[in-house]
């Protein structure tokens, strides 16, 4: 760990004027992935600015019904909140599979969303890796890479995103509210995360100077219907090997609405919505849910240590599909597969 | 002099467990002095080479430190490997922190910065540049395996295989039922919750370390032999151990690097490693094995031939008894048994929780199932067709042996008997439902030790040992049998271990400490109380004049009659009338060698698994388990019962989860930390049962009891792997079973 200036900002105004002034500071929010960094050598921020005292820390109902959940909200307060597991459950079960709880506590929704890839490589500042200094070359490749991409990696880069929460969110198409020196914008969930390329060093679409004040949820229609099933190499506490956010609008027997977000298999929570919408009209049987599976697979590739995560996820977006049709979506605090 | 106090036999709490909860017990690296200087470890990131260029000079001019130690600037100490070689050492040639520019192994030290604080130290640590020359590295055993070699020189009697038996062969080839598989384990890292940390104080004109080790006193003949010091100006102290299983049987890097510095600069100074470095340190080693099993069609063993090849390093030839175990679990007139090394760039391997039998038994178990399968009979029928009534491999008798009744009481308690025998026939919703089974086996022996037992006029009793608490419940247990002798509630007896001044005691391993230090303290104890008779004898009109030692017993601060406790005398008055305020004893005891010649101790275990296996996720679980044990006579039911459950979590994660990944480009490893290296997380245990059978032993040890610290993982990776066939009809013999050797299979 290098020394580092420490600012606390107390407005929104300060944390950006303090972003745009210094290109080499970050953002600390619940700390949980920042200082692990930091102590790994990995992040050397030269200034460390301290968000935890701005007013972000409240989920708000909005005039349009629609839910605004402040980057600063813990995942745990998220996961609990009775609006949240009412109107989004899919969301909370997401959280509730990750982390623990001490971590859910600490974690908030803008650090989760920039939480950075588990990628060992990455972790190791003593190997090449294009994420951590663009152009020194990737040793996953041909290297340990168990817990890599399968979907949308690059010569660069078959690194993946951790998080479960933002497949959740990737899923129920969220907005990522953000300011910055040119003021606020919207952006997309789909749109907020990057696939490698070129450029694996950028995990996002935020502009420098830019920081998250909150995620936007609207009203859906898949309360009845979805389920987050993670799959991972223990219980609990482990990152997913492969995990899938399954939302679906049933009606008359048909598939109106089909949502399904993976994780754990690029570099942002994957989202195919062309192949969504392909299954209007279809039946919701498991013989329509594998053939989801084929077509969001379609382009999946191994890189050696990671082949079994296509079948994985095969088989995982069969059963999610599955129990979000039926009704039953797995229960985070039950260890066996509904 | 039997008493009929309550006490051993008996479930207390851990007698220190107040002061662990409360902060109040001070670990190796929780020891302050004015002036305490702070060590950071930099370690090397190529797996072999040598270091061609290492600059220090920034390191050196960051705010606060004092100085950095690279091979270049090391002090000098002993010169040959004799001096380096500590009581567990292993052949070949110790490793030498900052010896020299050579890397043998990923993660080696390479510098050590000591500084005025902990974070000024780490801050610089990362300052120091160095340019390597990288060899190509060789750390696939799967690869390095074609150079095995049967090691020139045994790590002790036990390790080396015994003479094959009969004609392994011919047998194997002329018998109707056989099997024949290669099994893989994976390498496994030691990481108790306390990491290797030493403090090295000035005290009292020489030395005081607080390390974190097994042995004291192994600990302070190392220091005194490295640096040449003189023994009576070191003293080594582990008060408290954070778990350790046997990665505190060696010294470890730390230690060297803290005493070396605050020799150099006179200054107190203080070295923890981190998290990372434990996986650089001690590890159960990679380990090639195969098993080759022959029946008759009745399941009765034709020939067993059982082959291990197991990673070490460049520079010592680690070993354990891995393939041992398989000419002496069951009855078989036919056996060939052998074991090799082959060198990786690793780091020594070392032991960890049952070494060799977590390995060794895991193969043969598993193999044993599939013989089981392979004739059509139960598991658990095979294994007691094949009851081994003596040790074959050594031609002695058991002291003891009631695995029979670990048989019965496990398969009760399991409800093994509503088993069916198909693989995939027991299902649950998504789930197939598989139940496993495996026997474990383990040494029993006893080292010998001393104790110290002294008896104060006020009936206050305090024990000494240099023996060490590494989270099994030593202090406990030596102070129940302290206070059972002396008849006084165990809240009376103090014990004091964890210091190399304490009389002589061995390295905490084995599963030994209870057993020796145990019986000790109880021929110390009884000595003491002879003495307090004799005493007693000398006061004018005795009551107890003509009592003999058998004759008496202690009870509520008096010297009583047994038959009748109203004839006596208090300890007080005994004391008075001999002039003394204490009485204190020595108690020695050693292997009794000529009883080793005819018999020999083991613990034995049957172990019963529930897995459930999601059929198409393959996501495996282990949702109960019984684990029968014979381990003599049980000193303290809760403590022995904790041991058995965190001996079952390990041979879960050993089953399941545990597994160094190195890449083979870089021969380093990549998921050096708690988040990457998975071991069993709260939802991954569900019920765990232990059952202690009866089994009387009155020649393992003076106080019956034979040591519990291993045998409760043996044998279980093999109960998960053999219960997930049964689920799945899935052989898996690759250790850890991950979702994606299920998936492949
Ligand atoms: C052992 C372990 C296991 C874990 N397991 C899981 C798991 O299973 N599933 C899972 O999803 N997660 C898991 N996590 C990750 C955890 O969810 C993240 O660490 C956490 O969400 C990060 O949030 P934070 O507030 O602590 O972020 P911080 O560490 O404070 O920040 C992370 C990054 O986000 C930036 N940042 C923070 N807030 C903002 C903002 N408002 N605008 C712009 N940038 C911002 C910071 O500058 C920094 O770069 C695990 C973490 C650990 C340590
Ligand atoms: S996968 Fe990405 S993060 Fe990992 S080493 Fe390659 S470039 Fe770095």
């Amino acid at each position: 760990m290098r020394p580092f200036d420490y600012t606390r900002a107390e407005t929104v105004r300060e944390a950006v004027a303090a972003l745009v002034a210094n290109p080499e500071a970050q953002l600390l929010a619940g700390g949980t992935n920042l200082v692990d960094l930091m102590k790994y050598e990995v992040a050397h921020p030269a200034a460390i600015i301290d968000i935890n005292h701005l007013p972000l820390r409240q989920i708000e109902e909005l005039a349009d019904g629609s839910l605004r959940i402040g980057a600063l909200v813990s995942n745990a307060a998220v996961a609990y909140d009775s609006r949240v597991k009412e109107r989004y459950p899919l969301l909370a079960s997401a959280i509730l599979a990750g982390a623990s709880p001490q971590l859910r506590n600490a974690a908030t929704t803008g650090g989760n969303l920039l939480q950075r890839t588990r990628c060992y490589y990455f972790y190791d500042p003593s190997s090449p890796c294009n994420k951590r200094e663009p152009g020194s070359g990737c040793s996953a490749i041909g290297g340990v890479n168990r817990i890599h991409a399968i979907l949308g990696a690059s010569d660069k880069c078959i690194a993946v995103h951790p998080s479960d929460m933002c497949v959740a969110l990737a899923a129920l198409a969220a907005t990522v509210e953000v300011e910055g020196p040119e003021g606020r914008r919207y952006i997309p969930f789909a749109e907020f995360h990057r696939l490698p390329g070129d450029h694996p060093e950028r995990d996002n679409t935020l502009a420098p100077g830019e920081m998250v004040l909150a995620v936007r949820l609207e009203g859906n229609h898949f309360v009845p219907h979805h389920s987050y099933l993670k799959l991972r190499d223990r219980l609990s506490f482990a990152f997913a090997l492969v995990s899938v956010a399954a939302a679906m609008d049933i009606a008359d027997g048909e598939i109106v609405d089909l949502r399904v977000a993976l994780g754990g298999v690029a570099h942002m929570p994957w989202r195919d919505s062309l192949a969504e919408a392909e299954f209007a009209g279809a039946p919701p049987t498991e013989e329509t849910f594998r053939k989801v599976a084929v077509r969001l697979l379609a382009g999946a590739k191994g890189q050696g240590g990671n082949d079994f995560k296509i079948p994985l996820a095969h088989r995982a977006i069969v059963r999610a599909l599955s129990q979000a049709a039926a009704g039953t979506p797995q229960d985070q605090t039950v260890k066996a597969f509904q | 002099m039997l008493n009929h106090s309550r006490i051993v036999g008996f479930p207390f709490s851990r007698i220190e467990g107040p002061l662990k909860v409360t902060g109040q017990a001070h670990y190796a690296a929780e020891h302050h002095a004015p002036g305490l200087l702070h060590g950071f470890v930099a370690v090397s990131t190529v797996a072999a080479g040598s270091i061609a260029e290492i600059d220090t000079a920034e390191a050196e001019r960051f705010p606060g430190v004092v100085k950095v130690y690279t091979h270049e600037n090391r002090p000098q100490t002993a010169e040959s490997d004799d001096k380096w070689k500590d009581t567990a050492a292993v052949p070949g040639h110790p490793f030498r922190p900052l010896e020299n520019g050579r890397i043998l192994y990923d993660g080696q030290p390479v510098a050590l910065v000591i500084a005025e604080g902990f974070e000024a130290a780490r801050d610089a640590a990362s300052l120091i540049r160095i340019r390597y020359i990288a060899d190509e590295p060789h750390t696939d055993i799967l690869r390095e395996r074609r150079q095995s070699y049967v090691p020139a020189e045994p790590r002790g009697e036990s390790m080396v295989p015994p003479p094959p038996r009969g004609e392994p062969e011919q047998a194997f080839a002329a018998a109707p039922c056989t099997v024949s598989a290669e099994y893989v384990l994976e390498g496994e890292h030691h990481n108790p919750m306390e990491l290797f940390g030493t403090t090295v104080l000035f005290e009292n004109g020489g030395l005081t370390i607080h390390d974190k080790t097994q042995g004291p006193q192994n600990t302070q003949a190392y220091v005194c032999n490295v640096f040449g010091l003189d023994p009576e100006k070191v003293k080594v102290r582990n008060d408290f151990v954070g778990g350790a299983f046997g990665a505190g049987l060696r010294p470890k890097h730390q230690l060297f690097l803290a005493v070396m510095a605050s020799l150099d600069l006179q200054r107190p100074v203080k070295v923890e490693l981190s998290r990372r470095e434990m996986f650089y340190l001690t590890w159960r080693p990679a380990t090639v094995q195969r098993v080759s099993l022959a029946a008759d069609r009745d399941g009765r063993l034709q020939s067993v031939m059982h082959h291990a090849v197991q990673a070490t390093s460049r520079y010592e030839d680690y070993q354990e008894n891995v393939v041992n175990w398989s000419g002496l679990a069951y009855r078989c007139d036919n056996v060939r048994l052998s074991y090799e090394l082959a060198k990786l760039d690793v780091s020594t391997p070392g032991d960890m929780r049952a070494p060799g039998a977590a390995t060794g038994v895991t193969a043969l178990e598993t193999a044993m199932d599939e013989l089981a399968y392979e004739v059509g009979i139960d598991p658990l029928e095979l294994r007691r067709r094949n009851f081994a009534d003596h040790d074959q491999n050594q031609g002695k008798q058991f002291t003891s042996k009631a695995l029979d009744a670990c048989y019965r009481e496990g398969a009760a308690r399991f409800g093994w008997d509503r088993r069916s025998f198909s693989p995939r026939s027991m299902r649950e919703g998504h789930d197939l439902v598989g139940w496993g089974m495996a026997g474990g086996v383990w040494e029993a022996s006893i080292a010998p030790a001393e104790a110290r037992v002294r008896l104060s006029v006020d009936g206050a009793v305090t024990v000494s040992a240099a023996a060490s608490d590494i989270g099994t419940g030593t202090y406990t247990i030596l102070g129940q049998i302290a206070a059972e002798t002396f008849g006084v509630p165990l809240g009376r007896v103090k014990v004091e271990i964890g210091d190399s001044t304490l009389p002589k005691t061995g390295v905490e391993g084995g599963s030994r400490t209870a057993a020796s230090s145990g019986s000790a303290v109880q021929v110390a104890s009884k000595a003491a109380v002879k003495t307090l008779l004799a005493h007693a004898k000398g006061m004018p009109n005795s009551p107890l004049a003509r009592a003999s030692e058998e004759d008496v017993s202690i009870s509520e601060g008096r010297l009583v009659l047994e038959r009748n406790h109203q004839i006596g005398l208090s300890i007080g008055d005994i004391m008075d009338a001999a002039g003394v305020s204490f009485i204190e004893e020595h108690g020695k005891i050693e292997p009794d060698e000529a009883q080793m010649k005819k018999f020999i101790s083991y613990t034995h275990s049957a172990v019963f698994v529930e897995v459930k296996v999601d059929e198409d996720l393959c996501i495996p679980r282990v949702t109960r388990v019984v684990s029968a044990i014979a381990g003599g006579r049980i000193l303290n039911p809760k403590t022995a019962r904790s041991q058995i459950l965190g001996g079952v979590v390990m041979g879960i994660g050993m089953a399941l989860h545990e597994e160094g990944m190195i890449d083979h480009r870089t021969g380093r490893i990549m998921n050096h930390n708690l988040a990457e290296y998975h071991m069993p997380a709260h939802a991954d245990i569900e019920d765990i049962e232990v059952v202690f059978v009866e089994e009387e032993d009155d020649k393992v040890s003076p106080i019956g009891a034979k040591g519990l610290g291993e045998i409760g993982i043996v044998g279980v990776a093999a109960a998960v792997s053999n219960a997930i066939f049964h689920a799945t009809g899935k052989r898996i013999r690759h250790l850890p079973i991950t979702v994606d050797r299920i998936l492949g299979a």
